[in-house]
């Protein structure tokens, strides 16, 4: 379980998240909404512990652990996948040794035993015949030359092999087209159960409609101004942000 | 000490002899090792480590292993032809010293021709095709200057791999010079690891000159010397010649690389492609000269030149040089050059997915290098380079 | 109304009333004897009635500039220069042209085309009128409404005696007296120049100008500037440069030095177009030039901006020392070379702190029989944390007899430091060409808007009269480049 109390962070002395309170029980799924510059790409980015951003109050949880006190790849090890906006770009390091390292990484912190190659590549070639990827993907280099498109899949793959319990999915429609989204939406909802709750950060509505949430969040000014169930987001979507600022 | 005080050991009577060797002497004494002063030598001032060189007289030293290929082989022991070792291809042989210094060749090419020693020749006819072959050389303590000349000569159409390798131990200077001659056609794919003795002065100094539509692919992989220079002056005499001139330096403790290159467009619708690599450590110190010239004939010229360094120590130091010479107005030349340490913004991506930081920069760091062997593609040679980026990197500790 | 624009009035103005405001030394016309040695440098000192430590300094560079040899390094060449051979303390008058009608009817036209007032184009042209500009600072007509804000704007001979304080506290501290082999002879003979003072959180409130001119035979020019901007102060600062067609080479060998302290930004942009000389490469101006600023200040700013487009031959770098932790510093360059034109110019970035940044945008246009080279460094220290450079060097090639070289030297000691150099050279692409003239336009106003599309990153950083007057500088330097 997320628990967000009071959160606030600033980048270079200016505030960006203004107090942010959100509880993300087991097994649902909460989609973020806003209008740009609300906030939401810095609430990933704090949630996944990345240089830059300055937490100056607050507390976040996640199963009851300090998650602000842990380093990246602990929380990682801990659970939390974060699907980037912009998938960075590994020259030279293969897709398949990446994850592979990565999930032995984070099984190790589990202490969990480590994944041979031909057990690791078994399992990548299942996820990936699943997610209907390229089998090429696991040859490449880490999102190398790979479209706006198979960058992202690329993340929900590493997201099926690394079986985390809170997905934070940051703008993943965006630069998706319809096909490319229902393969996303359809790698998150095969990940769906008990054991796994998604923070859902979308601009639009559309990947909603693949994705359904539990809950619908509008994040405005740094803060979350409105909750909802699913008919939120069609609401937004039916007459836009504006006003939610002052709400 | 004086730089040049090695000289009273060396036997100059047979230099004396010849009158080509005695002129090179000559101008070697002139001239002396480069250093600071010399515009060409901005960055590696020899003349200030020649100074406290350690000339050790060779002693009791250990056998050196010979990299086990399979291949044809010429292997020269301290600049000496080493016939039982030596397994060579028909179109290899002993080379018989007797060159004339190249007018305005540096000082260390004067040194080459003046010292001789032995040399391989590679000769092949036109449209021969020569497979791959090997040239080594080993070295060890020596008081005076290695200086073996190599010759290829690619014959219309022919075609060649070849691979060199340079190791050692102990304190020696490697001062090899390399006259390579394309023609028409020819293709040449030239793959080198320098893994000089890390006490070692290592200068090479390679000559290309390309007929038209001929093809070198000329990559170094350089691990070893306390101080190290590849220098390379190619020449593209006739039009449609394609030049890859590639590099890769990896600097620990306190070693100096420079890796320098001169590509002359003298002749229409030439490319050059070129990428040099430098990972410096500890208190390394890299260097990258590259300059691309193009005369006013060499129109439709494609030249391009890029260099990346990857600084891993506070104490490590990358200069770099890249310049364009240009007579020509069509044409089209860049070259670009990158300087930093590993991006912060790859490490997090690293860490997100639950790889320690260590971790993520060994990742990063062995991408870097298995990106920069990419030019030998999967040559036969490629496990004796990985090999020595493998030592390296225990040396460097990284 | 433009300070720059009111300079021009000014000096018209000053013109036509017989140059009333002149300096004193100037109406008196001295003049010391060709050559020089410490007695040159002694008048020179004496006639403006200096302090004795000023008159110690320069001998101190003219002894230095004896053990010096003139750098060897740069791509140009030209015959010895006998230095003994010059005047050093303004001239006696050379027979000038009567009037107009005795001029180059090609220098007029030049004028015209760059939209020159009439009786500027007089002066420009070197005919006799009443004004002279003669190593003399005229840009000090507004120093009274700046003296309400407590700028000092002035002659540096005058700064010499008003402010002697700041003078002796900041000159030479950016260019040591024997920093290079032209800095040491400005040093020891330089005859005037501007001073500018900006206290501390001050913004000046105009554009500050000076036009500089070569009009006598045989002068060597040491103009020598300084400005300094206090905490949290700001000044742009323009420098426009136009000499007559003179048959013989003259050697003009300037030295400005900038000072920026705590917050303080100082501008510099400069458009010279001295006479480059004829086509076939004769006469023209050597511009032998030092130009080094210091962000000594945290968060500091300094920015050269230059349009290059005159002189037989310019060796110029512009530089920015960054010591002060956050400061920054930038040099925009267009250098455009033409018939025998030589052109070595570039800058060097030195950073010597942490989280200090550098820009360097370099436009090389080489048309004719010129050669033009970017020169430049990029240098970071080990303490310079953070460091971060980018380098961006563009050179156009316009016909098949000229050379564009681009000589980046990069050197890094810092780890933390991110350096990228970009470097590019072409020709104007036929399809753009074709483009443009199907739409109607003429082969050479073709190639004259293509180039200043090039140069727009560059010419955007001018202030707007200096884009104006650069952008048609450009189209007349070029042409008979085309066809």
């Amino acid at each position: 379980m997320l628990e967000i109390k009071n959160l606030t962070a600033s980048i270079e002395d200016k505030t960006i998240l203004n107090g942010i309170d959100l509880v993300v029980p087991d097994g649902e799924i909460h989609a973020i909404m806003g209008p740009n510059g609300a906030g939401k790409s810095t609430l990933s980015y704090v949630l996944s512990g990345r240089e830059g951003y300055e937490v100056t109050g607050g507390s976040v949880l996640f199963n009851g652990q300090d998650l602000l006190a842990m380093e990246p790849e602990a929380r990682a090890a801990a659970g939390v996948f974060l699907a980037f906006q912009y998938p960075i770009e590994l020259p030279g390091v293969g897709n398949a040794n990446f994850i592979r390292t990565a999930v032995n990484a984070v099984r190790k912190a589990r202490g969990e035993a480590e994944m041979d190659t031909v057990a690791f590549l078994k399992e990548a070639r299942a996820a990936i015949k699943r997610l209907s990827m390229p089998e090429d993907m696991l040859k490449r280099n880490v999102n190398v030359g790979f479209s706006g498109g198979e960058k992202k899949r690329n993340e929900i793959l590493q997201m099926a092999l690394l079986q985390p319990s809170l997905a934070l999915l940051d703008e993943t429609d965006s630069g998706l087209d319809i096909d490319a989204l229902r393969i996303v939406a359809d790698g998150v909802n095969a990940a769906r159960g008990p054991n796994f709750s998604a923070l859902v950060i979308t601009h639009y509505q559309r990947l909603l409609d693949h994705i359904v949430p539990d809950r619908v969040h509008v994040l405005a000014g740094g803060r979350i101004v409105r909750s909802g169930g699913p008919d939120l987001a069609l609401e937004l979507e039916a007459h836009g942000y504006a006003g939610l600022e002052a709400a | 000490m004086s730089d040049l005080a090695f000289l009273d050991r060396v036997d100059l009577a047979s230099v004396m002899e010849h009158p080509h060797r005695r002129a090179a002497l000559d101008a070697f004494r002139t001239a002396g090792f480069p250093n600071r002063r010399d515009e060409a030598w901005h960055f590696t001032d020899l003349k200030a480590r020649m100074r406290d060189f350690d000339w050790t007289p060779p002693g009791d030293q250990a056998a050196l292993m010979l990299p086990d290929l399979s291949l044809p082989c010429a292997v020269l022991r301290d600049g000496v032809w080493d016939a039982a070792s030596s397994r060579p291809a028909p179109f290899m042989s002993r080379l018989v010293r007797n060159e004339v210094l190249p007018a305005g060749a540096n000082s260390l090419v004067a040194l080459n021709v003046a010292l001789g020693q032995d040399g391989v020749d590679i000769a092949l006819r036109d449209a021969e095709v020569g497979g791959t072959v090997m040239v080594v050389a080993q070295a060890r303590a020596n008081a005076q200057p290695i200086t073996p000349r190599y010759r290829v000569v690619l014959g219309a159409g022919a075609s060649l791999t070849l691979i060199e390798v340079a190791q050692g131990s102990g304190a020696y200077v490697h001062d090899p010079v390399w006259d390579i001659t394309l023609g028409t056609g020819a293709r040449l794919e030239h793959y080198r690891l320098q893994d000089d003795s890390v006490q070692s002065v290592h200068v090479a100094t390679v000559f290309v000159t390309m007929a038209e539509g001929a093809h070198y692919n000329g990559f170094t992989l350089a691990t070893g010397a306390s101080l190290a220079r590849s220098e390379f002056h190619v020449a593209l005499t006739g039009a449609h010649g394609d030049v890859q001139l590639n590099a890769a330096q990896l600097l620990t403790g306190r070693q100096h690389g420079d890796v320098t290159t001169v590509i002359a467009h003298r002749a229409p619708h030439c490319s050059s492609r070129q990428t040099v690599k430098s990972v410096i450590d500890g208190m390394a110190r890299g260097v990258f000269q590259g300059r691309i010239e193009v005369d006013r004939i060499a129109q439709k010229t494609d030249g391009y030149q890029m260099n990346q360094a990857l600084l891993l120590s506070p104490d490590a130091e990358i200069d770099s040089k890249p310049e364009l010479e240009i007579f020509a107005d069509d044409v089209k030349c860049s070259h670009g050059a990158t300087i930093g340490a590993l991006d912060p913004e790859q490490i997090f991506y690293l860490r997100s997915r639950g790889i320690d930081e260590a971790q993520g920069r060994a990742m990063l760091i062995r991408a870097f290098l298995t990106e920069a062997l990419e030019p030998i593609g999967e040559s036969v040679a490629r496990p004796i380079f990985e090999a020595a980026i493998d030592e390296w990197w225990r040396r460097a500790a990284l | 109304m433009a300070a720059i624009t009111e300079t021009r009035e000014t000096i018209d103005r000053l013109a036509e009333s017989g140059y009333q405001y002149g300096f004193e030394t100037a109406i008196d016309m001295d003049f010391a004897p060709k050559g020089l040695n410490e007695d040159i440098v002694r008048l020179i000192s004496a006639k403006k009635q200096e302090p004795e430590w000023l008159l110690e300094w320069r001998l101190k560079a003219y002894r230095a500039w004896l053990t010096m040899a003139d750098p060897a390094w740069a791509r140009i060449m030209h015959p010895r220069i006998d230095y003994q051979d010059l005047h050093y303390y303004a001239a006696p008058r050379a027979p000038a042209p009567k009037s107009l009608d005795e001029v180059d009817p090609a220098l007029l036209e030049m004028y015209e085309k760059l939209g020159i007032p009439l009786n500027e184009r007089a002066s420009l042209a070197g005919v006799a009128v009443d004004a002279v500009f003669d190593s003399v600072s005229v840009a000090t007509t507004f120093r009274d409404s700046l003296a309400q804000v407590g700028v000092i704007f002035c002659s540096i001979s005058e700064a010499v005696r008003e402010h002697p304080e700041l003078v002796r506290k900041y000159l030479g501290s950016v260019v040591p007296a024997g920093d290079n082999y032209y800095a040491a002879l400005n040093s020891a003979v330089f005859s005037d120049g501007s001073f500018v003072y900006i206290p501390k959180g001050v913004r000046c409130p105009m554009e500050l100008s000076t036009y500089f001119r070569i009009n006598a035979r045989n002068t060597g020019q040491f103009e020598r500037t300084l400005i300094i901007a206090e905490a949290g102060a700001s000044v742009s600062y323009l420098e426009g440069c136009t000499a007559p067609m003179r048959d013989e080479n003259q050697l003009h060998a300037a030295v400005v030095e900038l000072v920026a302290h705590d917050e303080a930004s100082i501008k510099y942009s400069t458009v010279q177009n001295w006479y480059p000389g004829d086509a076939d490469g004769k006469g023209g101006i050597y511009n032998f030039v030092t130009k080094r600023g210091a962000c000594r200040g945290a968060k500091s700013k300094i920015s050269w901006t230059q349009v290059e487009t005159g002189s037989a031959i310019t060796w110029k770098y512009p530089s920015c020392i960054l010591q002060g932790e956050g400061s920054s510093g930038s040099f925009y360059s267009v250098a455009l070379t033409n018939h025998r034109q030589q052109a070595d110019t570039g800058t060097k970035m030195i950073h010597l702190a942490p989280n200090t940044t550098s820009t360097i945008v370099s436009k090389g246009i080489s048309a004719g029989h010129s050669n033009n080279t970017y020169r430049g460094l990029v240098r970071i220290m080990p303490k310079a944390r953070n460091a971060r450079n980018f380098t961006q060097c563009d050179s156009l090639l316009i016909g098949d007899q000229c050379g564009a070289h681009t000589v980046p030297y990069i050197e890094c000691r810092n780890q933390s430091a991110k350096v990228e150099h970009e470097a590019t050279t072409s020709k104007i692409a036929d399809d753009q060409l074709f483009y443009c003239r199907s739409r109607g336009l003429s082969e050479e106003d073709s190639v004259g808007l293509l180039v200043n599309g090039f140069c727009r990153e560059v010419l955007k950083e001018l202030p707007m009269e200096f884009a104006v007057e650069a952008q048609k500088l450009l189209a007349v330097s070029l042409e008979g480049s085309v066809g």
